[in-house]
């Protein structure tokens, strides 16, 4: 059987004065039913992105994008609208990606609305019971978003994303503004509906406990590039990829004492407007060498572990120092 | 017994809207020795903000009123000073960070010029010397000196950060008040302005209250911590104790609610819940009623607060000793 989404080399360009912005270079991946990939990275290294050319918010540059082993990459206005309704976006700020004119039950009704084919009393019940599954009291039904917490609006974004029963959701940082305690409930929400419905979810984040926790495999994004991608744990266990080391280094970890070393890295990402070819990290790595400025090919690891280093094997054994 | 740097007494902060009273902070005790970096933590509308912002008395005037308390800084109550003598203090005794790097700056000045403004406001010296201070600061944060004469929009956030956290350090202030300081800046950013600021802080003796609501980043920096739920202190202690033996059930959930890196379980355990309303506050313990072990004393009378432990104090029955 084909996987529910298979992405071949895509690429998403912007034209710039500058030149064209590479957000995404060259990302193949793909993704099965009930599975999350979560994908991780710096603020522009294309993860976002990323989410969104999946879905034709914005139009593809190159590369293909196969749902349900049907090529999806250039669909017809009429074959894009049967697309939404299979796959679906939660976006990441609670507070603007709500209409505040409408009320809650209005905002998780419109999907249906615009989708047709339902009676009112049909579209007022469905409504009813999305509320109840993503755990917004009935009451609320007739509150404005500006009345609710953040926790309650990012519930009715989850409500408007499920409505048309999709079987892939971008989640695009659903809980990043949200506080710990209630990112734990929206968390918990999210994979219960996961194992009741079967989605398959691509799960956007730079918050890396998170996205341990939810994601079967983790894609880690750099400069558009897709640097290395691995089950979850394999890529916690044994990072390859130096950039890779350096990221999840770099989280907190709430332990005292915490005796964790931290692998610094010098400077800041650096444009994505008209790149070398070569290694985009190699300019903050501190094992650049020669080979670096080639074009990296994505290897093999282990089975589902890919990396794009050239010295990844030499620097297995290296213990990091500070 | 060293002196105090810093003596929070009875604390309480009243916002006024046209139809309510938001009771932002109440009755908050809390004290700082010289050195010491406390962790503030606690979720949004907490009141963390707003402590920081009583004790350098930039409240909004036309909503927030101090209802009662003083703030003793070195003994001397700040709330009583002339507004004259607290801008002696403010910037220069005490600094404060801002969460976010792209709206504490002026946009039209260079950064050069914003440095060097703090330094001359506090000391009598000529243009070009306080310039020249603002170049050591520079230096000091990891920027070269050679961008003085920039503006803010060509730095990028990381950079901006360090500019703030310069600004604040330039009159060598006793006591910084760090509020987010990292929270808009990327993980690897982070580290770097962390592991700047714990080495400014060790070369300066700077005390510093660190207001976050990443465990996170306390355990990496802090040496003590104060968690605040619906506008009060309800444990303090110091990052081990709290860390590793947290005592109010509100601690005990913030921990079990984050999700770890070592985690196996596929499930969280949030708090049930959310923290009441600021306007209309329970009159017990205001977690009561999210509080697993709540009992009907609870829901009654608000707890006093309880020393655990010398320097571990917990405002819940459940920390009351019988005897």
């Amino acid at each position: 059987m084909a996987p529910l989404l298979e992405v071949h080399n895509l690429k998403k360009y912007f034209k710039t004065k500058a030149g064209p912005l590479h957000a995404v270079d060259d990302v193949t991946f793909t993704l099965d039913t009930g599975k999350t990939l979560g994908v991780v990275g710096e603020s522009g290294c294309g993860k976002s992105t990323l989410g969104r050319t999946l879905l034709h918010l914005t139009d593809v540059t190159d590369g293909k994008i196969f749902f349900e082993g049907e090529d999806i990459t250039y669909p017809s206005r009429s074959k894009l609208k049967k697309l939404r309704e299979q796959m679906q976006i939660i976006f990441q700020d609670p507070f603007s990606s709500l209409d505040p004119r409408m009320t809650v039950g209005e905002a998780i009704m419109e999907p249906l609305k615009m989708r047709g084919g339902m009676s009112k009393a049909d579209m007022q019940a469905k409504t009813k019971e999305l509320m109840d599954t993503v755990g917004l009291a009935a009451r609320f039904e007739h509150s404005y978003p500006h009345e609710l917490d953040g926790g309650r609006r990012q519930r009715i974004g989850i409500a408007r994303a499920l409505s048309l029963d999709p079987k892939f959701i971008v989640c695009d940082e659903p809980v990043s503004a949200l506080d710990v305690s209630i990112q734990a409930q929206v968390i918990n929400l999210m994979l219960d509906l996961q194992e009741e419905r079967g989605f398959a979810y691509m799960f956007v984040t730079h918050d890396l406990s998170v996205v341990k926790y939810i994601s079967d495999e983790i894609m880690v994004m750099y400069l558009g590039q897709m640097v290395e991608k691995a089950p979850s744990d394999e890529l916690f266990a044994n990072t390859l990829h130096p950039y890779s080391k350096a990221l999840l280094s770099a989280i907190p970890i709430p332990k005292y004492p915490n005796n964790t070393k931290r692998i610094l890295i010098e400077g800041e990402i650096t444009s994505p407007i008209n790149p070398k070819p070569g290694c985009r990290f190699a300019a903050r790595c501190r094992y650049a060498c020669e080979a670096c400025s080639q074009p990296q090919k994505l290897e093999e690891y282990t089975p589902g572990h890919y990396v794009a280093c050239c010295r990844y094997k030499e620097l297995i054994n290296i213990k990091e120092e500070m | 017994m060293a002196e105090k740097l810093l003596e929070i007494k009875n604390l309480s902060v009243e916002y006024h809207s046209d139809e309510d009273i938001l009771y932002a902070v109440n009755n908050v005790n809390l004290t700082l020795e010289p050195g010491e970096t406390l962790g503030l933590v606690g979720e949004t509308g907490a009141g963390k903000t707003t402590i920081a912002k009583s004790i350098m008395r930039i409240l909004p005037a036309a909503q927030a009123e101090i209802t009662s308390g003083e703030i003793l800084y070195r003994g001397e109550n700040l709330l009583a000073l002339k507004e004259k003598e607290m801008q002696k203090v403010r910037g220069n005794k005490i600094a404060m960070i801002f969460q976010d790097p792209m709206t504490a700056l002026n946009p039209v000045e260079t950064v050069g010029y914003q440095i060097a403004e703090a330094i001359k406001r506090h000391n009598k010296i000529s243009r070009n010397e306080a310039a020249d201070r603002a170049g050591d600061m520079l230096e000091m944060v990891g920027i070269p000196r050679e961008r003085l004469g920039e503006y803010p929009h060509q730095f990028s956030g990381g950079m901006k950060q360090r500019v703030v956290i310069a600004m604040a350090l330039a009159c060598n202030p006793e006591l910084l008040l760090a509020d987010e300081p990292t929270t808009a800046l990327d993980v690897t950013i982070q580290a770097q302005v962390l592991d700047m600021m714990r080495g400014l802080k060790e070369k300066l003796g700077t005390s510093v209250i660190l207001i976050t609501h990443d465990f996170g980043v306390v355990a990496d920096f802090c040496t003590a911590v104060a968690v605040t739920y619906a506008g009060e202190i309800i444990e303090r202690g110091s990052v081990d104790r709290i860390f590793n033996n947290p005592q109010h059930p509100y601690t005990q959930g913030l921990f079990n609610s984050l999700p770890s890196l070592e985690a196996t379980s596929r499930r969280l355990k949030p708090i049930k819940g959310l923290m009441p309303d600021p306007t209309a506050l329970p009159p017990g313990c205001r977690f009561c009623e999210r509080c697993e072990y709540a009992t009907e004393e609870c829901a009654k009378k608000a707890p006093e607060i309880y020393e655990v432990e010398p320097g571990h104090t917990v405002k819940c029955f459940r920390a009351r000793r019988d005897d």
